[in-house]
Order: C-alpha cells, then structure tokens, then sequence
C-alpha cells in the first residue's frame, strides 16, 4: 500500500471510531449517573475525526482552517457560558449556525460540481440547502423571540398557511427543475432565497407557549439537513450523526405535540400558535379566595405531603433560588416536597429541570407527568407557581375548551391548591382556568419570587416563635 | 449507484438507533440531550474542513471557512453547556451508614 492510501484507510478507521462514540455518548447520556461520561465520549469523537480531517491529503493549505478553527472556538465559549435561563435561545441559536454550516458547505459544493451532478445527488443537495435555509432564518427567528428581541406574541393573517406552504412548493419545484437540469444555476440562488423567506414566516405565527416543539422541529430539520450533507460527501460519520440528530428532534417533537394534545401534522405544517379566541365574558361573576403569605406559610407548615407545579412564570420571575430556599424550609419540618414537571412547562423540553438543578433541588425530586399525576389525591397542598395552562381541568373535561384533550398535571386532585399568580388575567393562550375558582383554590397575587420569599420568612419566623 | 444505496442504509438503520438510544434519554435531561445532539450535529466541520483546504475556487474557501466558523462554535459551546448543565444534577444527599 502507498503512503497516501494507508492515511485514508486511517482517516476512515478513526471516522469509524468517533461514530461508535457518539452513539455511546447519546447511550450515557440517558441517566443522570452517566450523563457527563457521555458529554466525555462526544467530545473524544469530535475531537478525533477534526484531527483525522486535517490529515486529508486533497488540503493544500492550513491558513484559512486554523484561523477558523481559532475563532469559532472563541465564539463558542461565550455561547457555553451563558446563564441557564438563557439556554432556550442558546439552543435556538446552534440550530441556525448548525444549518449555517450545512447550507454553505451545500452551496459551494453545487458551484464546484455543477453542472456535472447526478440526479440522487442533486435532489439531496437541493434538500440540505433548502432544509438548511429555513432552519437558519427560523432559528434565528426563534431565538429573537425568546430572548425577546422580537415580539413575543404570534402574529396572523389571513391565507398565512396558504402563503407559507405556497412557497415552500416554489422552492420544492425549483429543486425539481435543478434535478432535471443540474446546469440551471440561475435556479440555485432562489433555491436559498426562497427558504431563507420561509424560515422567517414560519415562525411568525408562534408564540412563546408553542416554542417547546418549535424548537424541537428546528432541531430535526438541522439534523437532518446534516444527515443530506453526508449524502452529498458521501461521509457516513455525517449521515449517522445527522441521523442521531434528526431522530432525537423527532422524538422531541412527537412527545411535545402530544403534551399539547396537537397532532403531528398539525405541528409539521405549522399550523400551531393560532391564538383560540376565547369566550369571553361567561365567567366574570365567579368568586376567587386569596390569601396572604401568612396563610399560606401555616397550611403549608401544617402539611405532609407539597408538590410544587414550575411554569414559565417561574422562570420568568427568576424564582428557583427562592423556591429552593422553600424547599429546604420545609423538607427541615420534615415535609415531603416533590416536583410535578409538564412536558411543555417553559420553553424548551427539560428547560424546568435544568433551572430547578441549578438551584440545587436534587433531581429525584424532579417527576414527570405520568410519574407524579397517581400522587395528587394524597396530596396535602399543591403549589402552582407561574403555570396555568398545564393545570387547567377544563381539558380534562369541557369539550367545548380550546385546549381540550391536552395531558394536564392533575393539580385539582390535591386535597388545598395554591396558586401564585400576578393577577386573575388569562394565561397565554387566553383560556380561562376553572382551577382558579374551586372552593379549595387559594390565589397568592403577586410576584412568584417575592412572594415564595414571603412564604419562606414566614416559616422561618414561625419555627423561631 | 451502490454507494447511494449503501448510504441510504446506513442513513436508515442509524435512525433506528437513535430512536431506541434517544427514546431511553429520562425527561429530566431532555434539554441537554438537545444541546448535546446539536453539538455533535456539528461534526459537518469535517466537510467544511475539507472544503476550505482544498482551494479548488475562491468561493469554496471563503463559504466553506465560514462554515468551519459556525460548526466549530456550536460544538465547543454544545459540549460547553452540556457539561455545565450535567454537573448541576444531583440526587438526593443519601445517608451513609
């Protein structure tokens, strides 16, 4: 064997290494325990085939690849530090320079091949490029809304499928056409254009409560143009990881929708955000009963058993370091506190369980729908901070309720609810919460962190007194 | 031709995987699963790697290092964060005998 050929057979041994490891890092990562040896083995991976990479004979100059090398690593490290509760637009913000990545390279491949490219080959191109597109634009804009720079609320019109699904067919077509005739390169410019539009009106229509499998979806279409990238370089380290990539999005996706009772394809033609228009008005004589810090420190004291209902609202208010404050106040009283998570509660899947871990509430305390639903009959009190939707019986059993149907934590089981909430205004969706107006609902107005902080003097204050 | 359909099994059956690996993934840790598939997503360096290097026009350079920009940013920040976050999960302080 030459020289030349032994390097390649190494490049692709070591190819071979790294994927064995990113399926084992995807392996470690599905318990706590293992977890980081996982993050270990992905890092070992990627690591690995950059170094293989470079030892690829066809590179005639190192320059442009260490400065790059160089200054991506110095844009990623500010992007690792950033605070938890801005992990949602983080994660937003990879997807679009994931698919940055992806579209480029597609590009450029397509201006050096054309117009010698096989059909196969054109229609995976066409599909990195244009998947890669939407996914850049649409993750931006995702990210813009969570952190706020753009509005947050979704904005319709009328025809607003019909336009966005009419595009998408343009740009589907096009493709067509470049794959009949890979020489049209006039074509392959509104191939990146047209997409680029899309990601953008795609995701106009979403609000912040639909972001959990937005976000999700965008993670599927960023691995899954990768995955079409190894197509187009025949790198099977790139189809796999793609692969790896797109499948998890999906998994995402599918339990996101069905957290939110959405149909799959409801969610794929982005048919999700369309504010219902709730009925307003029925509702305005119902009574509510309120208490105040006090009161509530005394049932809670009293109480064995606390499971705490997280939303958004709590990360909104910045209130975990309170709510652990809380948790410890009580769990020293000898009180059993857990934690009920929705699938959808916050932002982004899990994004409660990394915020409720940074303030160090041990993670078996942590319990999923399912997990914890069974518990809320024998519950003494069931604390809602900053969660509406996911807590209202109405989709349990008034049919006529917009968000019938949608898995809800079964908070109104619990034998005293307590509910802290700025005032009785609607939740994002606009749907009134019939929880709100049980005999045993208790209503805390006020600022989530201000007034667990309350709650927390005051127990204190009572074990001294 | 035989190499598409190679790929396209290979495409197929690392899907399947990722199905049964990811379906196991605790719900708990749902976000650094994102964060972390997202940062071996950028394994698409090694394209643009080889894109950049291999000088064949000047637009394939000045797109394929913009692309090493952008993989290699998401990989270090996605491994970053994914550590960061892992390294906050703890159980329950256990009582030692």
């Amino acid at each position: 064997m030459t020289t030349a050929l032994v390097t390649d057979r190494a490049i692709q041994i070591i190819y071979l290494v790294s994927t064995a490891l990113f399926v084992l890092s995807l392996k470690w990562l599905s318990a706590p325990s293992t977890a980081r040896r996982g993050v270990r083995a992905g890092e070992v991976g990627m690591l690995l085939a950059i170094c293989a990479t470079l030892l690829y004979r066809g590179i005639v100059d190192y320059k442009w690849i260490a400065i790059a090398l160089v200054l991506g690593a110095m844009i990623g490290v500010p992007l690792g530090r950033v605070a938890m509760t801005a992990v949602p637009q983080r994660t937003a913000l990879s997807h679009a320079l994931g698919a940055l990545c992806v579209a480029l390279v597609g590009t450029a491949e397509y201006y050096l091949r054309a117009p010698h490219v096989p059909p196969f080959m054109m229609a995976v191109l066409s599909m990195e490029v244009i998947l890669g597109s939407l996914t850049f634009t649409g993750s931006l804009m995702a990210a813009g809304k969570l952190q706020e720079i753009l509005p947050q609320r979704p904005m319709t019109y009328k025809g607003q499928n019909v336009v966005n699904l009419a595009l998408l067919a343009i740009a589907v077509a096009l493709a067509v056409l470049l794959v009949m005739d890979p020489g049209r390169t006039r074509l392959f410019p509104l191939i990146i254009a047209i997409p680029l539009v899309f990601g953008v009106l795609m995701i106009v229509p979403i609000g912040g409560a639909d972001m959990p499998t937005v976000i999700s979806l965008l993670n599927s279409y960023a691995g899954l143009s990768a995955a079409a990238m190894g197509f187009v370089l025949d790198s099977k380290l790139l189809i796999i990881a793609g692969a790896l990539d797109g499948s998890s999005g999906f998994i995402l996706s599918v339990i996101m929708s069905k957290a939110m009772n959405r149909s799959f394809t409801n969610v794929v033609f982005g048919a999700f955000g369309q504010v219902q228009a709730a009925a307003a008005g029925a509702e305005e004589a119902r009574t509510v009963r309120s208490a105040t810090a006090e009161e509530a420190a005394s049932i809670l004291g009293a109480a064995n058993t606390v499971i705490v209902v997280p939303g958004y609202g709590m990360a909104v208010a910045q209130a975990q370091h309170k709510v652990r404050e809380f948790y410890d106040a009580l769990t020293r009283r000898g009180v059993d506190v857990k934690f009920a998570i929705h699938p959808v509660a916050g932002r982004m899947p899990g994004h409660m369980n990394v915020l409720l871990a940074e303030a160090d509430i041990p993670y078996d305390k942590l319990l999923d729908m399912d997990a914890i639903n069974p518990d809320f009959p024998q519950t003494d009190v069931a604390l809602v901070i900053g969660a509406n939707d996911v807590t209202n019986p109405a989709a349990r059993n008034d049919t006529g309720s917009p968000i019938y149907g949608m898995p809800i934590l079964d908070v109104d089981k619990a034998k005293t609810v307590m509910v802290i909430k700025r005032s009785m205004s609607p939740g994002f969706a606009g749907i009134d919460n019939p929880l709100y107006y049980l005999d045993k609902t208790l209503m805390l107005f006020g600022d989530a962190k201000a007034f667990v902080g309350e709650i927390v003097r005051e127990l204190a204050g009572e074990t001294r007194g | 031709m035989t190499d598409i359909i190679a790929s396209l099994y290979v495409f197929m059956l690392a899907a399947f995987v990722g199905f049964e690996v990811i379906r196991r993934v605790s719900p708990l840790l749902h976000t650094p699963l994102m964060s972390l598939t997202n940062a071996l997503d950028a394994i698409a360096v090694v394209g643009a790697i080889i894109l950049a290097g291999e000088h064949k026009s000047g637009l394939a350079t000045v797109l394929g290092t913009i692309a090493i920009v952008a993989a290699t940013s998401n990989a270090v920040g996605g491994f970053l964060i994914t550590d960061r976050m892992l390294k906050m999960f703890k159980a329950s302080k256990t009582k030692k005998p």
